[in-house]
């Protein structure tokens, strides 16, 4: 940043023998007007998006509540600039995924994500959204990040509102962190994470998650119908 | 399945006088009983469950259909019956009085006929347990999935499913980043 007005440049003094000529020397520092900052337009468009988010609340569970309590006075998420919950996503940019998402739900879930307009974040609230939780039933999508791209992920069951708060902090930093003008493709740890996912995927059957469920007969308990058998899409 | 207590006096049982209008219908020996408490629970084979419900409908004030359901007693200890049963719950708005009615059903493609004409609020009952158990209701207006998606194959709650399911929940298309 630079600021005009150099307070140490020396006044010319004038010549001798009078006269009103005047002598031009080059500044050696840029010359700004005064109250003039420079930066960069992306970081003037992420500084002005990071505070004027516009959260799509997506409530299936109980992490909804939560989610209400922080919109309410005594959480007031309006003083994070985040208050504006629309109920349509072609008016929002941050989708909050709270609550466990069933296989009936997730193609609407996808539908949303894609009806949002770039640039669009998603905070994936609570336990279920996360990981499925406790409910890991043939109905319940285990983590939403297998089907749609996550930014921020929030611990809980459900979450405290400041964590909700918080996580809302995280997302501003990483907005005003990364993003470009035309969209949110250079977020540096989304191209990380997705490197990551997409390195999971392409794991050998049986080899990542598998061995680390497949195993339930552990507490002693037996499953009616005995232990299910996971497929290649499961082990995943 | 337990056959009917006959020791208790038909003055003090509030059921007597319904079992008797069953039994002068329908014949002896069509159906059985049993009694837990105050619960009555009468069984009946799949053929006669029309013609039994219908009297009990017109004649013994069990107007209301409270409640449909299913169970898979696939592997249940000492269970000698049919796998499949379901079960009707009736109660008369005159009396208030409850009666269970219970109906088996075997693999393979286990069929009942519906209520729906009888009771039409039983119709998303029936339903709820063709699309959990997979049991067909003859003569249903509509008989679809309630719960699960259109494409789901399965009936999940058979003991024979997996409670994991079989890959269902991760056959969605994934979306990233460069795709949306």
């Amino acid at each position: 940043m630079a600021v005009g007005r150099d307070p140490r440049a020396v006044p010319q003094q004038p010549m001798a023998g009078g006269g009103a000529s005047l002598t031009l020397q080059p500044a050696e520092t840029l010359e700004v007007p005064e109250n003039t900052m420079v930066t960069t337009i992306d970081s003037v468009v992420n500084y002005l998006r990071k505070y004027s988010l516009w959260p799509m609340p997506f409530a299936t569970a109980c992490c909804g509540i939560e989610l209400m309590a922080v919109g309410a006075s005594r959480f007031d998420i309006a003083r994070f600039g985040a208050e504006v919950m629309r109920f349509t996503p072609r008016q929002c940019d941050l989708l909050i995924v709270a609550g466990r998402v069933a296989m009936k739900m997730m193609p609407v879930l996808q539908r949303i994500w894609q009806q949002m307009p770039e640039p669009k974040w998603c905070i994936s609230m609570g336990a279920c959204a996360s990981t499925g939780g406790v409910f890991d039933t043939y109905a319940v999508v285990q983590g939403i990040d297998r089907f749609i791209p996550v930014d921020a992920y929030i611990p809980g069951c459900p979450p405290r509102p400041e964590q909700i708060l918080r996580s809302l902090m995280d997302m501003q930093a990483k907005i005003q962190k990364g993003g470009t003008v035309v969209g949110t493709s250079g977020l540096p740890e989304l191209l990380e994470r997705e490197k990551y996912i997409a390195e999971k995927r392409m794991a050998p059957i049986g080899h990542a998650i598998a061995s680390e469920r497949g195993d339930e007969d552990r507490f002693g308990y037996r499953l009616p119908g005995g232990p299910a058998p996971l497929s290649a899409e499961e082990s995943r | 399945m337990s056959t009917a207590t006959t020791e208790e006096s038909t003055a003090s049982d509030p059921h007597a006088e319904t079992l008797a209008a069953l039994e002068s219908a329908l014949g002896e020996g069509v159906f059985t009983t049993s009694r837990f408490r105050h619960n009555v629970r009468i069984f009946i084979p799949p053929a006669r469950l029309h013609q039994l419900l219908g009297v009990l409908k017109s004649q013994c004030g069990f107007d209301w259909l409270i409640e449909v359901g299913g169970t898979d007693y696939q592997g249940y200890p000492g269970r000698t019956g049919t796998r499949f049963e379901v079960h009707y719950v009736l109660r008369s708005t005159a009396t208030g009085r409850f009666l269970v009615v219970k109906t088996g059903v075997d693999d393979p493609d286990p069929t009942i006929p519906s209520v729906v004409p009888m009771w039409p609020g039983a119709n998303w009952m029936e339903r709820e347990v063709f699309d959990m158990f997979g049991i067909r209701f003859d003569g249903h207006p509509d008989l679809r999935r309630i719960l699960m998606p259109e494409g789901f194959a399965a009936f999940p709650l058979r003991k024979d499913y997996p409670l994991r399911g079989r890959g269902e929940r991760h056959n969605f298309p994934r979306l990233t980043r460069r795709d949306t």
